[in-house]
């Protein structure tokens, strides 16, 4: 290591400078001032003393536990079943010869699709008047919407899970394919010529290898997931609500006390998302540490 | 089975039926829920249980032409918006990333880490928090707040973009311009900049995108003030006219879907994902 030689050392820090004053001052101001608030501290009323009223109301409704509840629940759904479908999807494109680079494209168009129109297009196809709908009639399995099934709008909030799912199945399936991509075939041909079965290559070859890679955008998928307004804000339901819709209610409320409630609420929803975070982190170190044994 | 066998080391562990199956299953799932955007964009009455609308009728597209609804201010607003945001995330971000991908010094794992919390933290809450500062600073219900509040999400994204891209940069390069008498200026014009630029190109395409998708923090600091396409978009979704705001979302998807080819056209055939490293 020589990098104390290096001559443009003074100049690193001068080309991380703006960055860092990005992250400190939006970033790190954002969180700070949002923890401040939530204690109480809100100049704005007149009021400066710090206190945890904020949380002790917010824990206090009963609508924070199905909020939270509710929150967690969607999250860790959709991004398990985004995961599971991912990984099945991009082994088998990788298993394709002719018409890979046209799936590949199909597997990441809805990328760069906002979760605004991702929850819009879920509304027209999975409401009681939507495509779903008129093909279950078409199939004579329904005759009227109201016998369809309440998919959007509804209290186990399966349309928004359908946004994630879909949208989050990209996500992690195009970070699925560019591991796969590194990884190559070689290891599993050596397997094979070691004896090994298909099931055996892919359970004790190819899984540990890709494992990290697709572990690392479950967890930024879910953390998305968790924090997330747009599509709960479009689809779901008006009780229970998801934790940031409730907090963005409570910060649009007349009563400006509430605002401090508000901030707990963001600043719960940050926490867990960071505990998912370093939960990942501590048992990819673990992984790693074993892989190096 | 001649199939797995002849392609070995590359087959899952699954029969290549099954295999179609998935395939056909995932491509279904990906456009169907694109269906019914395209359908009512067109409809004129679309009512249950028809699979296709009784009257077809361009009225939603000639109403987002129309001066009423807003759509084009709000489309140059976003355009400016999502503009203004990838020209400072690219001053700001790439050279971050060329400090992260070329240089070790004390405390770069510490700079990765910071850099990366913006991207895991929901923005939602750290916008709330600020909002209270940008008021005092009248910042907030402003266009340069709003640029500000997407620099949060926007900036770490390239700047990983670029430590990836930096990573596999030579220096060497850059110091044989230098014996050979290039001036600064002209290293990075003929040097560096060729070198780096399909790169820079991935990643400025990236958080246009981002900025441009961005409803929540255009909401929250805009105060309803800066109407772009999203805020436009969720009037419409709200007020129940579902072929203008389907017509009004395939417009704010389109150019994604460009960027994305074109995304893939700089990447060539590997998938997006694979310019951005540690994403």
């Amino acid at each position: 290591m020589f990098w104390s030689a290096d001559p443009e050392r003074p100049r690193i820090w001068l080309m991380l400078a703006p960055m860092l004053a990005v992250v400190f001052l939006l970033f790190g101001g954002g969180l700070f001032f949002a923890l401040i608030q939530s204690f109480g501290y809100l100049p704005l009323i007149g009021q400066t003393e710090f206190s945890l009223a904020a949380y002790v109301t917010v824990l206090r409704q009963s609508s924070f536990l199905a909020s939270l509840l509710l929150t967690l629940y969607i999250a860790t759904t959709s991004t398990v079943i985004a995961t599971a479908l991912a990984v099945t999807a991009a082994l088998a494109i990788r298993a394709t010869t002719r018409g890979r680079q046209a799936l590949s494209f199909i597997f990441q168009f809805n990328l760069p699709i906002p979760h605004l129109v991702g929850a819009v297009a879920m509304a027209d196809l999975l409401s009681q008047s939507g495509l779903l709908a008129r093909l279950a009639a078409a199939f004579g399995l329904i005759d009227d919407p109201g016998q369809f099934p309440v998919l959007v709008f509804d209290r186990a909030g399966v349309g928004i899970i359908a946004e994630y799912v879909w949208k989050e199945t990209a996500f992690i399936g195009v970070t699925v394919l560019a591991v796969l991509h590194a990884i190559g075939p070689e290891y599993e041909e050596l397997a094979r010529s070691l004896g090994a079965n298909r099931w055996q290559r892919f359970r004790l070859v190819l899984l540990p290898l890709m494992l990290p890679g697709v572990l690392a955008a479950s967890v930024i998928a879910f953390a998305f997931s968790f924090g997330a307004f747009e599509a709960p804000y479009l689809l779901g339901a008006s009780y229970p609500q998801v934790l940031p819709v409730l907090a963005y209610k409570r910060y649009t409320a007349v009563d400006l006390a509430a605002r401090a409630e508000a901030m707990a609420l963001c600043v719960i929803i940050t926490l867990v998302a960071g505990a998912a975070i370093v939960a990942y982190l501590h048992v990819s170190r673990r992984y790693l540490r074993r892989e190096a044994d | 089975m001649r199939s797995a066998e002849s392609s070995a080391g590359l087959s899952p562990p699954r029969p290549p039926l099954l295999r179609w199956f998935v395939l056909a299953a995932m491509v279904i799932g990906m456009l169907l829920p694109i269906v019914p955007l395209v359908i009512w964009s067109f409809a004129f009455r679309w009512s249950f249980p028809d699979l296709l609308p009784e009257r077809w009728s361009l009225r939603a597209w000639r109403y987002l032409a129309a001066p009423e609804s807003q759509v084009l201010p709000a489309l140059r607003d976003s355009l400016l918006l999502a503009g203004a945001v990838t020209l400072l995330a690219t001053l700001i971000g790439a050279p971050a990333g060329r400090a992260l991908g070329m240089y070790r010094f004390r405390g770069r794992a510490l700079i990765e880490m910071l850099i990366l919390a913006p991207l895991i933290v929901p923005a939602f809450a750290v916008s709330l928090g600020i909002q209270i500062v940008f008021i005092r600073y009248g910042l907030a219900d402003t266009f340069l707040g709003v640029v500000l509040v997407h620099l949060v999400p926007a900036t770490p994204y390239m700047a990983l973009v670029m430590a990836g891209v930096f990573a596999n940069f030579d220096r060497q390069y850059e110091d044989l311009a230098r014996t050979l008498g290039a001036r600064p200026l002209q290293v990075w014009r003929w040097v560096t900049l060729p070198a780096v630029l399909p790169g820079l190109v991935v990643g400025a395409l990236f958080v246009f995108l981002i900025s441009w998708s961005q409803y929540a923090l255009t909401l929250i600091i805009g105060g309803g003030r800066l109407v772009t396409l999203p805020m436009l978009l969720f009037a419409f979704a709200r007020s129940g006219d579902h072929a203008v705001t389907a017509a009004l979302s395939l417009v704010f998807i389109a150019p994604a879907v460009v960027l994305l080819a074109l995304i893939a056209r700089f990447l060539g055939a590997a998938p997006a994902a694979g310019g951005i490293r540690g994403l």
